[in-house]
């Protein structure tokens, strides 16, 4: 084994490249959890995000124009979602299953004549003077927007969930809806403009894989990146540093592993492959030992009383 | 009574004109790995598929399903397509040879065709093409190349089809530069683009100029692009959206005049169980265009290489060789036989880390 061959450096910044589609469309989720709202459709409406990012970016030559039309893309998806789950009060488990499965087909349809196509580049936002500071340089400021996109995303909700109005009357909605309900607060509305954050969330972190990490289209490609980041609200316990710190270990050690293969590690390749999935779980499992919980309307179906 | 009669007659006739038609249209299926559009292996396989139906009009009817699972799923998808009446059953994946003997004993007069497998029945053939020989030219241009002497290389799964494809790239990539160092990664899928693009990306950082893959999509071409001063190969299909760098030149498969043979066979009742293992002399192997990027001198030898296995000159396992272990395998001049060769399972000498279980 020649473990010199892997330059920590470049596979700490390899780490935020590979954690940032799981962490923003987990952190979209987070949101519509706490709200209480439990949407299993986040690879579905990542998938949709990624052609519509790459369907957008490819006819406009604009990356930036591609992920504003994910974020709308998987935002729209989302709000069937909110429909069915909202006014028509259907079962959120089954109606997020649905969600996947539609997006999944919907997507391939709507990919079909970008296969085998380029996306515009987009840019490194090579920071001055930041970025050629050794070893840290790489490490950190020498990225892509969207990895900033997804620390500062990240930043956002943990401070609007802990401090803000908002997010004081999106977690009350979250652990007692009619308790809400009675003080005034539109649990519906709250709950709809939820879903489609987490919808736009993860149609951004789909677009994050097929504009920037891939980047090309091929269907199927998030390959089950969205119940990573599903696994991940959950066993991060419902908070947003939890979030960060899951997604940094899992795509850390998806890189990892196959660095170690590279460098003819003398672990069994098999042992590697599932690394990434055990470790990252163990991990939270062991940090979410204290008494946080989930929300507690998570999943019930709101029904208006006078 | 006469409406009846007329009635009657009509049924009878759009019968006949049903069954005339059912016995003048052979109807022939395709189960792939991967989706259509993937760009490499699954691509190349559609392409055969439509070369059938352009050579044959209206004489043939195909349908295909894409993304079938290797295993249980996949048994699923064939015997269903045997019940839908296909005369003739292509399955283009390793994968899927168990579920294809499976399904064609329950269904003796339908033909099964599986790519890249062993095991026959009276009812299954199987074909594959000796991609070792295009592995070969590709080892030579990488060993030629490299810089770093540093090349990477991304496998599926450890079947003996990709480990011969391994063991043929380094023995030519050996003999072009005796400082060359393999490193390979095992994906343990053949299509996934983001897995793909990590593994070449960690390739590169751990110093490899030059990324051979045995994974059917093009997001290694793209993580080379973006690195620089990489160099790829097309696998299975041209992949010449990224000529002329990264992607120098490529092994492409060429199934059509096979799919066209095979199902003439079936229409002329003429089809036998057969294994066929053909290479780059009858065409079912090509090698795509060479680009500038690679040196005129580096494209000579290997284009000489390839005709040299094209006319039988030359076999890419060619003694003296020795296994990993540094046990005796070829003597000198002894070239390997296909027995050994389809059930490859050691590397040979001079290749470092062990073959997954």
């Amino acid at each position: 084994m020649d473990l010199g061959s892997i330059n920590p450096v470049l596979l700490l910044a390899s780490l935020m490249v590979a954690a940032t589609p799981i962490l923003i469309a987990a952190l979209g989720e987070l949101v519509v959890e706490r709200a209480g709202v439990l949407n299993l459709g986040v690879e579905g409406m990542m998938i949709t995000g990624a052609i519509c990012g790459f369907a957008a970016a490819v006819g406009t030559g604009s990356p930036v124009l591609g992920f504003i039309a994910a974020a709308a893309g998987g935002a729209g998806l989302s709000l069937l979602f909110a429909f069915l789950t909202q006014f028509a009060l259907a079962n959120q488990v089954a109606s997020g299953l649905a969600l996947t499965l539609f997006g999944l087909g919907m997507s391939a349809l709507l990919g079909q004549g970008y296969q085998g196509i380029k996306p515009p580049p987009t840019d490194k936002l090579d920071i001055p003077l930041l970025a050629d500071i050794p070893a840290l340089g790489p490490i950190l400021f020498n990225h892509d927007i969207m990895v900033y996109f997804g620390l500062a995303l990240c930043a956002a909700v943990w401070a609007m969930l802990k401090y803000s109005r908002a997010g004081l009357i999106l977690r009350a909605v979250g652990e007692n809806h009619d308790a809400a309900h009675a003080l005034g607060y539109k649990v519906v509305r709250v709950r709809v403009l939820a879903i489609m954050f987490g919808g736009a969330c993860a149609g951004l972190g789909g677009a994050y894989i097929s504009l920037i990490r891939v980047p090309q289209w091929t269907e199927g490609m998030t390959a089950g990146a969205g119940w990573i980041a599903l696994a991940l609200v959950v066993f991060a316990s419902w908070k947003a540093g939890r979030v960060l710190l899951g997604a940094w270990l899992f795509g850390g050690v998806t890189v990892l592993q196959l660095n170690l293969q590279a460098a003819g590690s003398a672990l069994p390749v098999e042992y590697l492959s599932m690394s990434p999935y055990l470790i990252t779980i163990l991990v939270l499992v062991i940090m979410s030992a204290d008494k946080s919980r989930a929300p507690a309307s998570l999943g019930r179906i709101f029904r208006a009383s006078q | 009574m006469t409406l009846l009669r007329k009635l009657a007659t009509a049924a009878v006739a759009l019968g006949l004109a049903s069954s005339a038609m059912a016995e003048d249209t052979t109807k022939v299926g395709f189960i792939y790995v991967g989706p259509v559009g993937d760009g490499g292996w699954t691509y190349e396989h559609e392409q055969g598929r439509l070369a059938l139906e352009e050579h044959f009009g209206d004489k043939v009817e195909t349908v295909f399903q894409e993304s079938v699972k290797e295993g249980p799923e996949a048994e699923r998808a064939i015997r269903n397509m045997a019940l839908e009446g296909a005369d003739l059953i292509f399955t283009t994946s390793f994968g899927f040879m168990e579920p294809t003997l499976a399904v064609a004993k329950q269904f003796p007069d339908v033909k099964f065709e599986h790519a890249t497998g062993f095991k026959t029945l009276p009812n299954v053939s199987t074909y594959s093409a000796r991609f070792y020989e295009g592995r070969a030219v590709q080892g030579h241009i990488a060993g030629k190349m490299t810089e770093s002497n540093i090349i990477g290389y991304i496998a599926s799964y450890p079947i003996p089809e990709v480990i011969r494809g391994i063991n043929s790239a380094y023995i030519h990539a050996r003999k072009a530069n005796p400082d060359v160092e393999f490193k390979i990664i095992w994906a343990y899928t053949w299509f996934d683009p983001a897995k793909e693009a990590d593994a070449a990306t960690a390739l590169i950082e751990q110093g490899a100029d030059v990324i051979l893959q045995h994974t059917d999509s093009t997001a290694p071409q793209a993580a080379a692009e973006k690195a620089g001063n990489v160099i790829t190969f097309g696998q299975a299909s041209d992949m010449a959206e990224y000529k002329p760098m990264p992607r120098v030149s490529s092994i492409i498969d060429n199934w059509k005049p096979y799919y066209i043979a095979r199902t003439q066979a079936v229409m002329d009742g003429t089809w036998e169980s057969q294994q066929t293992w053909d290479g780059i002399g009858p065409g079912m192997v090509g090698i795509g265009e060479i680009t500038d990027a690679v040196p005129e001198d580096v494209k000579t030898e290997a284009l000489a290489l390839k005709e040299a296995m094209a006319n039988g000159d030359y076999h890419p396992f060619t003694g003296p060789l020795k296994k990993q272990d540094g046990s005796d395998w070829l003597a000198e001049g002894e070239v390997a036989d296909d027995g050994t060769l389809l059930g490859m399972d050691f590397y040979v000498e001079g290749l470092t880390g062990d073959i997954p279980n």
